[in-house]
């Protein structure tokens, strides 16, 4: 791809005495946008730890099962019969001992009533709300990022006929919305039952909806990239539209598009959380950690750390991404000052 | 009848003594045996009237976590509605509104007197009282009590709901009568209105129970001139102590004293508040905590509060004073049914039936103040109950060996794939369900959860037969309590074969058995007592031979009322509190 501002490469063949501003004795290089950012994201301790934990959530995630079977953690198995070690008092359903029933078997505790290992569910449900979140993101992203180029490269009645739908998905009610379909298809559609229509549900719903935004941030960006002289050069050298929207100018928009979707994730992972609250995202015994804050929300008075511990996971997830999508903007940003 | 999360029990009096026992009043000890039991307390509601008051000024504040089936009296098949819908539909015959066992004695309402039984029990007449009129000024007549009981039994495609018990007890007309809005010419013949004030039914056979059949609100009298079929529930006209203000489908209603209705006439019922405000759609725990906070009168549905309210009830001294355990009549329990593969197999039923861990489910529903574990289709206070238990498991709790038995027997020996269906609005029977699953899964049967909606379960969901077939629900959450207190009134909706509906329908089971259906008609024509008895019991064993259903629980519910309640005190008839009498001081 060619650069807007091209970085000077300089060869170094000859290694002459004079080092300009290196200590160490390496030879001068030159480098890339990415290595600049990635230097500069490097610096930020805060975007580092958040990207870190970021990523551990998405391990965890990804080998949820393996992790179950390997310590032993069964989401949905109950420990409710007294007559076979029942963890629940059976007056009020509430975990026997303190901390909510914590214990060296059970480390966060069990849940009220069913007396199900909170860690095991929390585990469980990881790959549920990061998955949709996730899933969500790259739908969002994929249909803003597409109509947001084509608009803003074409303009004209493409630009504004895009726009004014964009402006009609804003308007939309969008809570409102996702609830409506949600409840509606609930137990058999599309051929799809149970779980996985609930996933494909949620993530419909709450990436098909949010396009606009990264639709506008692209469109904008595009805007602004669309008069710079390579994209010039390029139509000169006879390049057609599709090249130049995916060959010119979808490369530069990818800083963009990377930082708005780290920023994008903790959102999705709200909303996927309210839905569950709501009671019309996924279904027992499922578990998600929106679901266990919407039962646990009940309990607040008799049972806190019930609530406490799906409300932190989902905290820090939000905290991880927040912070990692801040610092690489940060990083990618020339404009920023650097470090 | 169906119970919202609770069911509302029609308690026989033989066994009422054991009920007496089970609420644990308060009374400290003063040593005079006239003393009466304490007024105020935990489960003080249970045996005596709390909060006494003449205040007639305040307004009863009830909602709901769903909606009503249908508030129209023709029409509905909830306890609370048929405990509710008193305060506008005046049926012929109703439950004393008197806390404690006194409760389950019938007394006359809209009639003059119980009903006269001739030709051998075959003939039933009352007398309606003289110079009745609706909230409208019309006169109420004995023409609308028919006109009643024609809409809500004969109109099927209408009226859906309710019980059709009257349909299958008079005797038909030939040829067979199609309703009063298919059928312009004159009705049903046996049924006969000699003149404004008398009604007389002929029936196919004998029935020893009719006095407690006109006591549901399908005998509350309709006039045919303001009847519009399905939108009537939008504009009902009193017979009761109130009358409609308003009424929103999905939202609630109003309800304000009917000025031309009075105790004197002799009616039951009372007005002691000058408007009753009735919320539809409001989830369960907040109304659990409007309700602590006291700014509800109550949960209308009176199937206790949700599990996880439970604790914060029990746990504060305070606020367990206003509680009452009470013993609702009703059984918690799963029907499995016998049209879906491979439940119709009788040993893939035995498998479900040996697999479930009903301890666990016990604790899951909310512990043993919710209920006692069940092994009998009718509950201990209804006559005719034995003890035993056709599939017993160690301490209640399963026995994955016998259930995988049963499975290999049946051909299925890994398990299968099948469908549970609960009422998503009721956390607790979802916890239940949900623990039911983890119990299946651990003999390989994949139960998968499909929630649906209270207020249509029975009309469009788990009561008609094709979705159900079509869903593959074979196991169906399930709380049901007696239509009346005898073994007949429990059990003839829920297994007798001619009362399978495809819509609106209570055999979930599907069950029919012409071993029980031959003894539950002969039996209810006996007119010998102790041998109806003997024959509830034998249809009880035969049900659970089949394996029809797995029961659960006796349910217990936990209600509550604020101090702002007056007059409040629980049912017997209905498991709940008595909607006739309640007041408010706000």
């Amino acid at each position: 791809m060619t650069l807007p501002t091209g970085d000077i490469e300089v060869v170094t063949g000859a290694h002459d005495a004079v080092d300009l501003d290196r200590l160490d004795g390496d030879a001068i290089e030159g480098r890339s946008p990415w290595q600049i950012s990635w230097r500069r994201l490097k610096r930020d301790r805060a975007a580092m730890v958040g990207g870190a934990v970021a990523v551990l959530l998405v391990l965890v995630a990804i080998f949820s099962k393996l992790i179950e079977s390997g310590f032993h953690l069964d989401p949905n198995a109950t420990h409710n019969n007294q007559f076979h070690g029942g963890l629940i008092d059976p007056n009020t359903g509430l975990p026997l001992g303190s901390f909510g029933g914590m214990s060296s078997h059970h480390l966060l505790g069990v849940e009220p009533l069913s007396g199900r290992d909170i860690l095991a569910r929390i585990v469980e449900g990881s790959w549920v709300s990061l998955l949709v979140a996730f899933s969500a993101t790259l739908l969002s992203n994929a249909i803003g990022t597409v109509l947001g180029i084509v608009a803003g490269y074409y303009g004209g009645w493409i630009d504004a006929f895009i726009s004014r739908i964009m402006d009609i998905f804003l308007a939309f009610p969008l809570l409102l919305f996702a609830i409506a379909i949600s409840a509606s298809l609930q137990n058999e559609a599309f051929g799809l039952k149970g779980l996985p229509l609930h996933i494909s549900v949620l993530i419909f719903v709450i990436g098909f909806f949010n396009w606009p935004y990264m639709g506008r941030i692209i469109r904008g960006q595009t805007i602004s990239l669309r008069e710079r002289e390579f994209v010039a050069a390029a139509r000169g050298l006879g390049a057609r539209g599709p090249y130049i929207l995916f060959k010119e100018l979808l490369p530069n928009l990818v800083a963009p598009i990377l930082v708005y979707s780290t920023l994008l994730m903790p959102s999705n992972i709200l909303f996927e959380a309210a839905l569950d609250f709501l009671g019309v995202g996924i279904a027992p015994p499922q578990s998600s950690w929106g679901q266990e804050l919407a039962q646990a929300v009940d309990y607040y008075q008799s049972d806190p750390e019930y609530l406490i511990v799906p409300g932190v996971m989902i905290f820090i997830a939000v905290l991880a991404f927040n912070l990692f999508g801040d610092g690489l903007r940060d990083a990618l940003d020339p404009k920023s000052a650097s470090r | 009848m169906q119970h919202r999360r609770s069911m509302s029990g029609m308690i026989t009096l033989a066994v009422i003594g054991a009920l007496a026992l089970s609420a644990c009043s308060s009374s400290k000890g003063s040593g005079s045996s006239n003393t009466p039991a304490a007024k105020t307390g935990y489960n003080a509601a249970n045996t005596s009237l709390v909060n006494a008051s003449t205040n007639k000024n305040g307004t009863v504040k009830y909602a709901l976590s769903s909606t009503p089936d249908s508030l129209d009296p023709g029409n509905t098949y909830y306890a609370w509605v048929w405990d509710f819908s008193r305060l506008y539909a005046s049926p012929l015959t109703t439950f004393k509104p008197v806390p404690g066992n006194d409760s389950l004695t019938l007394v006359p309402n809209l009639a003059t007197s119980l009903g006269v039984p001739s030709d051998g029990g075959k003939t039933w007449t009352y007398h309606l009282r003289p110079n009745l009129k609706y909230s409208d000024g019309s006169p109420i007549t004995a023409a609308d009590v028919k006109y009643a009981v024609e809409r809500s039994n004969y109109a099927p495609d209408v009226f859906s709901n309710g019980p059709t018990y009257f349909n299958a007890v008079l005797a038909q007309n030939t040829p067979a009568y199609a309703g009063p809005y298919k059928d312009k010419t004159g009705g049903l013949k046996s049924i006969e209105t000699p003149d404004a004030t008398t009604i007389v039914f002929h029936l196919a056979s004998a029935f020893a129970d009719f006095d407690y059949l006109v006591s549901n609100p399908q005998t509350a009298p309709v006039p045919q001139a303001k009847d519009t079929g399905a939108n009537y529930v939008k504009n009902i006209i009193s017979s009761g102590p109130y009358e409609f203000k308003s009424y929103t489908d999905s939202r609630g209603a109003v309800l304000v004293p009917n000025p031309n209705w009075s105790a004197a006439s002799g009616l039951v019922g009372a007005q002691n508040s000058k408007e009753i405000d009735l919320t539809f759609n409001q989830e369960q725990v907040s109304i659990d905590n409007d309700l602590m906070a006291g700014n509800l009168t109550g949960d209308v549905a009176g199937a206790g509060t949700a599990a996880a309210s439970q604790p914060k009830i029990l746990n504060d001294a305070t606020l367990k004073a206003n509680a009452d355990d009470a013993l609702s009549g009703a059984l918690s329990y799963v029907a499995m049914s016998t049209k879906v593969k491979p439940l119709d197999n009788l040993d893939c039923r035995k498998a479900v039936e040996y697999a479930i861990d009903k301890v666990s489910a016990q604790n899951a529903y909310g512990g043993p103040n919710r209920g006692d574990i069940a092994t009998t289709v009718l509950p201990p206070n209804v006559v005719g109950y034995t003890k035993y238990d056709d599939y017993p498991t160690p301490s209640n709790s399963g026995d994955v060996a016998k259930a995988k038995d049963e499975l290999t027997k049946c051909g299925h020996p890994s398990g299968f794939d099948i469908g549970l269906s609960a009422r998503a609005d009721r956390p607790n029977e979802i916890s239940m369900a949900t623990s039911i699953q983890a119990s299946l899964k651990k003999v390989g049967i994949n139960a998968t959860i499909q929630q649906y909606p209270s207020g249509k379960y029975f009309s469009d969901f788990a009561g008609a037969p094709a979705f159900v077939h079509s869903h593959n629900i074979g196991l169906i959450m399930m709380a049901w309590a007696a239509d009346w207190p005898t073994g007949y009134g429990f059990l003839d909706q829920i297994i007798a074969g001619d009362t399978i509906k495809a819509s609106g329908n209570s055999n979930l089971s599907e069950l029919n058995d012409p071993t029980v259906n031959q003894l539950l008609q002969q039996a209810i024509q006996n007119t010998d007592a102790s041998a109806r008895v003997k024959a509830w019991g034998q249809v009880d064993k035969q049900v659970m031979d089949d394996a029809a259903i797995v029961p659960m629980l006796y349910r217990k519910d936990l209600l509550y009322r604020p101090p702002s309640a007056t007059n409040v005190f629980v049912t017997a008839a209905y498991g709940m509190y008595d909607y006739l009498t309640i007041g408010s001081t706000s």
